[in-house]
């Protein structure tokens, strides 16, 4: 016993030894951390932002300079002259106790953003006293300078990254900026370039002694690339003009390619209010006008029933069918009768073939040809079913996959729609048969109507349309370069085209030609409702157009939009007939037109729905 | 006797051991001190390059001590002892005051810190009068005499004040015990650091109840016959009694850095840049190592030097953040093997004095390898003493090479003993 208590208490220790080593260095590994954070100490370099040119090499959006104080909470000294710093920063002492504690939750070692966003002026005064304060720095990082006041909706913003994006991609940091919206969110990575990273080892007064581990965890900033947009710049800053105290959106396209000309919602609003200091003030008064409602996108998000020109898809169908051809004919009385006493009323009456009930937009013959349609299989379903995949082979009733926010779907009824309605069947062309007109249950948006217009132009084929033209040094995603073609023979389009031709020279819009261009279009004018105190409530009439030009070779196709126009060529047509002579000739020869949608606006209209009395509409 | 002799006897795997020791002690101590421009293995401006230094003058050491007649250290351990305890009260004249601590001389930049060979003349005198005496140790006036012999060095360490370098003296109850003192020495001093550790962790009142509670349980067991009552009511009055002075002592004599050390351990609030700062630089050096380690010459710990003093008695520290887990345990596998060799041999001498002085080595770098180890880990409460062979420092170096040598010594010599 005695001689081997000794070994036995050293074999003992031992054991309780190697068995605290093995909780404290395998176990438990919270250790590694406190070591990180003892060790190193992170800086980042960032590079700045690319640029965003318009399809002519016109600068649109550049960078400011712009100061962030961020605070490293752990290295900040306990005895600190606060109201010194506050005094140079112009904040409260509340202010400075509240952001170092947020800092430090985030994390003791990570500088935070303390004070976002300082110009140049703000900036200068605080650096010249900045080595006093230890845990500040001061990070430069790059702000948009807008060069135009426009397209802000294109742009989109950048703003701080909140934390939820931080916890979701390890790549940004607290206070690091990314896009949101618009070009800036879906070419972010592009833009943004890859910033600098270096490891600072330190020592335990939190001095630098050199790199950690000779550097070999460091990285060089990548700049960010610039981005050619296909957005004409000045055609984009003269359709919103153009929108004066107007709401609704405009699409302009290029046939040829699927790029975006313009892209317009109104209202709309100054991109470089979203830049700096003030951004989140002038955020939340955006954000507070609730009916103009500037952050919303109408022309990707908008869905309007597209009213008249979907007559052309009608049609098209119709021909593809087989159900019409050019010389059949249908006699309108002004209006149509179908089942049981409905009328659909029309503003024409006569002996009507395709090109006449396009040119005169006549509601009987396009009712009649989507009864036939519908019916050509003796089963509604199949007929609706054969109906909606020409439909869909134009991109309709779902996402077109541009390189923009990814906007709504629109909406083609199919026979599964209408099941939820009519669970137990029973319904038939009849019942369906406003979708002829572009009213009923479609719902499109205005770029889906613009490439709509933009496929019929290009007779029978379409391409995405994207709003990239050229990423330095880079393609363009593929999909955008490839054709997409629809169930509609090219045939069938040449006749559709003549008669959109002679809604110009003849039709509904033949006070809004234009001399020497040679413009196909249709007008549009559809009923829309809204819900006022929980009542249903009809509003004057959607103004609606869709055009494109040249007739022969088209080099633009346009839908319009503007809520609450009342007809096709009161506000929508004279806006795309504008647009259409401002890109091919650059100047406006009709100035009168101009001078009218550049200042007459919708104001009224638009205030009587909220004033809470009662009103008229369609005057 | 001619050298040949001597080396076919010397047990070389005590050697092998000491040497791998004292080596691998040095590979860490460069990577601690290694400036940012790298300079000669040799050079005396590094830390390094001193103990490299105190490692060569070493060998000549050993020599000298194998050299040395082995009767020369039986017959003059008692001259070694009076030298010691000399050296040690001279201190209060000639010594060096550092960090109100008088434990040095000084010798231009070189120290002797006299407590290291303190525990060499301890050891060698303590043997020769237990052998002395033939007997065990159960007569009182042995017992008194034995403890007088350990207790005057250690009063004189106390009166430094350096109570972590007194403390290691405690150990040679374990000889003492091995040679015949009652067990119930060891069982007080075990009963004793119990109730000071239950008392630390809760209420000294709590304890005093518990005591009280299993020495009622002990009481109405035993045999009724066979009861002692007097002997119940002194042992409870004397463990309650002293666990109301360790309260007592903790509150009102201890230092107040002394009752910090303490509480670092037993208390979780403790400030991590103050108090608590080295005990946790130290927990995340070593516990950052992970199973093998940063890689030597890596340790972000080391390099940045958050650990104090990590030359010396926080060198363990390297070795756990830059070796990790294996590379620790392999350390305290060849501790724990140096440690069970020397008592091996202990056990073998015919020499009761070699035996006794074997146990003496064994015991004293038993005490140091565990009390600088466990500090590091937060199993034992931050008191300053080097680890055997690694540490930094001349004169601990010296003190154990000379330790362990002597004993290398008596164990080579033992064939003539007849």
């Amino acid at each position: 016993m005695r001689k081997v208590l000794l070994p036995a208490f050293i074999i003992a220790a031992a054991i309780l030894i190697l068995g605290r080593l093995y909780y404290l260095q395998i176990l438990d590994d919270s250790w590694i951390k406190k070591s990180d954070n003892n060790a190193y100490k992170i800086k980042y370099e960032y590079p700045e932002r690319g640029y965003i040119y318009d399809r002519d090499g016109t600068l649109m959006v550049a960078n400011q300079p712009s100061y962030d104080i961020m605070v490293t909470p752990k290295d900040v000294a306990k005895d600190i002259d606060t109201m010194e710093i506050c005094r140079l920063l112009n904040v409260t002492k509340e202010y400075f106790i509240n952001r170092l504690e947020k800092a430090r939750v985030y994390s003791p070692r990570v500088p935070s953003v303390f004070l976002p966003q300082l110009n140049k002026k703000e900036f200068a005064a605080f650096q010249e006293k900045a080595r006093r304060f230890k845990g500040f720095d001061i990070v430069k990082r790059s702000l948009r300078d807008y060069q135009i006041n426009a397209a802000a909706n294109v742009f989109g913003y950048i703003a701080q990254v909140n934390e939820a994006t931080i916890k979701e991609n390890p790549y940004y940091q607290s206070g690091d900026l990314i896009g949101r919206q618009g070009v800036e969110k879906v070419y972010e990575d592009v833009l943004r370039g890859v910033k600098g990273v270096s490891y600072i080892q330190k020592d335990r007064f939190g001095r630098d002694i050199g790199p950690f581990k000779g550097g070999i965890y460091d990285t060089i900033p990548v700049q960010g690339k610039d981005i050619t947009l296909t957005i004409d710049a000045e055609l984009q800053q003269y359709g919103e003009a153009l929108m004066f105290e107007k709401r609704g959106g405009i699409v302009a396209l290029e046939p040829q390619t699927g790029e975006i000309l313009a892209l317009i919602t109104a209202p709309s609003y100054d991109p470089s209010i979203l830049v700096g200091r003030d951004r989140s003030k002038n955020y939340r008064m955006l954000e507070s006008d609730t009916l103009g409602i500037p952050l919303y996108d109408r022309s990707l998000l908008a869905e309007y029933p597209p009213g008249s020109p979907f007559k052309i898809l009608t049609g098209l169908i119709g021909l593809q069918e087989d159900v019409i051809d050019q010389q059949s004919t249908f006699v309108c009385r002004h209006g149509f009768s179908y089942g049981r006493g409905a009328f659909m009323r029309c503003h024409d009456s006569g002996i009507n073939n395709l090109h006449e009930a396009i040119t005169k937009s006549c509601n009987t013959y396009f009712a009649s040809t989507f009864r036939l349609s519908i019916d050509k299989f003796n089963d509604p379903q199949k007929g609706l079913r054969v109906w909606s995949d020409h439909l869909k082979s134009f991109g309709l009733g779902d996402f077109l996959g541009y390189d923009l926010p990814p906007g709504r779907r629109g909406l083609i009824p199919t026979p599964e729609f209408y099941k939820r309605y009519y669970p137990n069947g029973g319904w038939r062309s009849s019942t369906i048969i406003s979708n002829a007109i572009g009213q009923g249950e479609i719902l499109m948006t205005p770029i889906q109507l613009a490439s709509m217009i933009s496929t019929v132009a290009n007779k029978g084929y379409y391409y995405t349309p994207h709003v990239i033209k050229n990423i330095e040094g880079e393609e363009i995603d593929k999909k955008f370069t490839t054709k997409h073609y629809t169930t509609i023979k090219e045939k069938y389009f040449g006749p559709i085209i003549e008669g959109l031709h002679s809604v110009y020279k003849e039709g509904t819009a033949r006070s809004l030609q234009v001399e020497g261009i040679d413009i196909c279009g249709k007008t549009g004018t559809a009923e829309n409702f809204t819900k006022i105190n929980g009542k249903q409530t009809q509003l004057t009439d959607h103004s609606i157009f869709v055009a494109f030009a040249p007739k022969d070779n088209p080099k633009i196709a346009i839908a319009v939009f503007v809520e609450n126009g009342y007809w096709g060529a009161r506000f929508a047509g004279p806006i795309a007939s504008l647009m259409i002579e401002k890109y091919l000739k650059g100047t406006i020869s009709r100035k009168d037109l101009e001078v009218r949608m550049l200042t007459k606006g919708l104001k009224e209209e638009y205030d009587k729905v909220i004033s809470g009395k009662p009103f008229s509409i369609n005057q | 006797m001619r050298a040949q002799d001597v080396s076919s006897h010397i047990d070389w795997i005590t050697i092998l051991l000491y040497a791998v020791l004292v080596i691998l002690g040095w590979m860490t101590i460069y990577s601690a001190s290694l400036p940012e421009e790298t300079t000669s293995f040799l050079d005396l401006n590094q830390i390094y390059g001193k103990q490299l230094l105190f490692i060569i003058v070493c060998i000549p050491l050993i020599f000298m001590v194998i050299a040395v007649d082995a009767k020369f250290y039986e017959k003059y351990a008692l001259i070694f002892y009076i030298l010691a305890i000399l050296l040690l009260a001279g201190l209060f004249v000639f010594g060096k005051t550092i960090k109100g601590q008088t434990n040095w001389y000084s010798f231009g930049s070189f120290g002797l810190q006299p407590s290291e060979f303190a525990k060499i003349a301890t050891s060698l005198l303590l043997a020769k009068y237990i052998s002395d005496i033939q007997t065990d140790l159960n007569g009182i006036q042995k017992q008194v005499t034995a403890f007088g012999i350990i207790g005057l060095p250690v009063l004189l360490i106390l009166m430094q004040p350096d109570a972590g370098s007194a403390m290691i003296f405690a150990v040679l109850l374990f000889v003492m015990y091995r040679e015949g003192l009652p067990g119930w020495y060891l069982g007080a001093g075990f009963i004793a650091i119990a109730v000071f550790i239950a008392s630390r962790v809760i209420n000294w009142e709590i304890v005093v109840l518990i005591v009280f509670v299993s020495m009622l349980i002990h009481f109405l067991l035993s045999n009724p016959r066979k009861r002692k009552y007097i002997n119940y009511i002194l042992i409870f009055t004397a463990i309650s009694a002293f666990t109301y002075s360790t309260s007592f002592v903790y509150d009102n004599i201890l230092q107040p850095h002394q009752k910090e050390r303490i509480d670092v351990l037993f208390n979780d609030e403790v400030n991590q840049q103050a108090e608590g700062y080295n005990l946790n630089q130290s927990l995340i050096a070593i516990g950052s190592g992970g199973w093998t380690g940063k890689g030597y010459l890596e340790g972000t710990q080391t390099k940045g030097g958050f650990v104090p003093e990590q030359h010396t008695d926080y060198i363990f520290t390297t070795v756990g953040e830059e070796w990790g887990f294996l590379g620790a345990a392999t350390v305290i596998i060849i501790f724990v093997l140096l440690l069970l060799r020397i008592l091996y041999l202990a056990e073998r001498q015919r020499s009761i004095f070699s035996r006794i002085y074997g146990y003496c080595v064994a015991a004293i770098l038993f005490m140091h390898f565990f009390v600088n180890i466990t500090m590091l880990i937060k199993l034992f409460p931050t008191i300053g003493v080097p680890l055997p062979f690694f540490s930094y420092g001349g004169s601990s170096l010296f003190a154990f090479t000379i330790l362990l040598f002597i004993f290398v010594k008596l164990d080579a010599n033992k064939v003539n003993v007849w």
